[in-house]
């Protein structure tokens, strides 16, 4: 406990005059249509989007991905789209995840600014799914589209532990030379199925 | 070694020299366009720099409560004064539980502390998993940039870097292949990992959870595989609300790489069901950086590495020249607080132009700082002689008329005149790749006196 002390009693004995916290309400950009926005963004940072009418719809969609159908293992939470062939209850260990070629998981909320979807993993055994899975496809109701962070940050909560994030687009690296290389560690693409009006 | 004499290896290599000042404008120029997509960017960029001077001015009670918030969660919280103590605490973990392997996401934290090094020695295998980090780890060097490590690397360069430790075909350097190698060899660490190790990028006071920005998803990897999970960060990472990550989210990726986020932004409450997470919270002289008026506004930096793509100096000379962890604009305010003696020269590695100042998105008003070091430098007897003596030979003529007025018509009239080797010479620096401007006959003083009369 020694160096907690010793770091509190330095930090205190700098006594700043007192800043007051600036206010977050204020006139954030918003956007006539969200939706093209959205798509346009996730397309500009290698993710793909489709508004769809249903799961139905959403399962034929997700028929037309190139990889697709040479997929071996599918593990999905959202059985409208498809059952899949991974029986989450039965996997203890995430490192048993290693060769799922494709994960299809719910999303909370989209945003139009970034691109960007929120994911939990409430209900979601094992977070590594998210991104040890070659192929990510998300899953977000179309009204859960907001505009902005501030927007999307007034609905989230974090009351006990858990893990969320914002995913944009698949995992990528332009470490080598500045060349945008797509599938760096995490999925080789990502796709985000809006579902309804 | 000083700045100039390291940057002058760098730019023996024209054609590389070039090709990096090229690439990181080409960086600075996304990142004006990200910014110009949003019409609050200047507003954002006053709230962020808002939010840290309240934090700073709460720091201990944020503290306090990051800490008990954290520990609500299931987090055990660790205090470092310094860099050898956040390395033992670090190593204490790993050793208690009989940890052989780590993988390790980017913290500039630990480059910092110099903790690879220390595992090593204690027989821990240390991955680095950014693949700008790995190419750098592989081949025995440092980060050249904090966003960017291995910029000064050409694909040749990674190319033979993996054809040595990965058995990639020799001679291959696309960069399409040498990533997917990069994947298969880091899937497979990843797998065998015993825990993972991940800087912070900002931590939350009121909530007690931390965030972490990548675009290769390698901290995510890396955490939800093995059940301990250990996050190190500087103590001016937090931030008061959940809502204020609205604010710098926002900045960060924009100001770093141009991109509207970064690919992952992963928001960890406490360890994943049946795992353990433990945060160290690391001072290492940033107590000190808050007692300056002068400084403590560099703590706000947010490690986007703006004002390195697009220092002129930085651009030019190559991340390396600074021979210190964070390097640039930045990194020559952070560098000589920790030891102005062997940073002295990065203050003076800027032409003052200001570019670093105006695109920081926390409003660190870094050219000011850098200008502030250099009296600083001066004030303690720091200045190499080469610089001392010329101030001085400066500050008396300039002090009198008559010897600046004589000093100026000897210049005019000798200088033109001289041999090129007594001017291009090496006592000369400014003479150096470039030539004097054209002497004018006559001084301002002259030409007044002679078409208004005395």
């Amino acid at each position: 406990m020694g160096s907690r002390d010793d770091i509190l009693r330095a930090v205190r004995a700098q006594t700043l005059p007192d800043k007051p916290a600036p206010s977050l309400d204020q006139q954030w950009i918003r956007y006539d249509d969200r939706r093209t926005q959205f798509a346009t963004v996730l397309a500009g940072v290698g993710g793909r989007c489709e508004f769809v009418a249903d799961g139905a719809e959403a399962a034929r969609k997700l028929m037309e991905h190139p990889a697709y159908d040479a997929a071996k293992r599918v593990a999905s939470f959202v059985p409208e789209i498809t059952r899949g062939n991974v029986d989450l209850a039965t996997i203890g260990d995430p490192h048993a995840l290693e060769d799922v070629d494709f994960a299809i998981l719910r999303g909370e909320i989209a945003v139009a600014e970034n691109g960007a979807v929120w994911v939990t993993d409430a209900g979601v055994r094992h977070r590594a799914l998210y991104f040890i899975t070659q192929h990510l496809v998300l899953v977000v109701p179309a009204s859960a589209l907001v505009d902005n962070m501030p927007q999307a940050y007034e609905r989230l909560q974090f009351t006990g532990p858990g893990y969320g994030a914002f995913l944009s687009g698949p995992s990528k690296t332009a470490d080598i030379e500045q060349s945008l290389v797509i599938g760096a560690h995490g999925p080789r693409s990502m796709t985000v199925f809006c579902v309804g009006d | 070694m000083n700045h100039p004499d390291l940057a002058l290896a760098f730019i023996a290599d024209k054609p590389r020299a070039k090709w990096h000042d090229e690439t990181l404008w080409f960086v600075r120029s996304k990142r004006d366009k990200a910014a110009w997509q949003l019409p609050e960017w200047e507003l954002l960029r006053e709230t962020a720099a808002a939010i840290k001077a309240h934090t700073m001015s709460h720091l201990a009670d944020y503290l306090e409560q990051f800490e008990s918030q954290a520990q609500k969660l299931g987090v055990k919280v660790h205090w470092a004064n310094d860099a050898a103590e956040h390395n033992a605490i670090v190593h204490g973990i790993l050793r208690e539980r009989g940890v052989r392997k780590l993988v390790k996401s980017k913290s500039m934290l630990t480059e910092e502390c110099h903790l690879n090094p220390y595992l090593e020695r204690h027989g821990i295998e240390v991955v680095d998993t950014d693949l700008g980090e790995r190419i750098v780890q592989l081949a025995g060097e440092s980060p050249s940039h904090i966003v960017l490590p291995a910029i000064h690397k050409k694909k040749e360069d990674v190319g033979a870097i993996f054809h040595e430790h990965l058995h990639t075909p020799e001679g291959m350097s696309d960069p399409l292949f040498l990533a997917e190698a990069a994947r298969q060899h880091l899937r497979d660490k990843f797998m065998q990992a015993d825990a993972a190790l991940t800087g912070v990028n900002f931590a939350v006071a009121e909530t007690g959870g931390i965030v972490i920005c990548t675009n290769e998803g390698n901290a995510d990897l890396g955490v939800s595989l093995p059940k301990i999970h250990i996050a190190c960060m500087g103590i001016e990472k937090l931030i008061p609300r959940a809502a204020d990550l609205s604010v710098f989210l926002r900045l960060l990726a924009r100001s770093a790489t141009g991109q509207p986020i970064t690919t992952y932004s992963s928001h960890f409450h406490g360890p994943m069901p049946g795992g353990e997470m433990h945060i160290v919270l690391v001072d290492n002289g940033r107590t000190d950086l808050l007692g300056s008026d002068d400084f403590r506004r560099s703590l706000n930096c947010i490690r986007c590495g703006a004002c390195m793509n697009t220092c002129p100096v930085y651009r030019r000379s190559g991340g390396h020249s600074y021979e210190s962890t964070v390097p640039g604009p930045i990194g020559s305010i952070l560098a000589p607080s920790r030891d102005a003696k062997k940073h002295g020269s990065l203050p003076f590695a800027c032409s003052l132009c200001g570019s670093c100042t105006d695109v920081c998105p926390v409003k660190i008003d870094i050219h000011h700082q850098l200008l502030t070091w250099r009296k600083e430098i001066a004030h303690r007897g720091l200045l190499p002689r080469s610089k001392s003596w010329g101030m001085k030979v400066m500050s008396r003529v300039l002090r009198s008329p008559r010897l600046y007025a004589a000093s100026g018509w000897l210049a005019r009239k000798v200088v033109p005149k001289l041999p090129r080797f007594m001017i291009y010479n090496p006592l000369n620096a400014w003479g150096k790749r470039r030539e004097l401007p054209e002497f004018p006959r006559e001084s301002f003083r002259e030409q007044f006196e002679r078409r208004h009369g005395k």
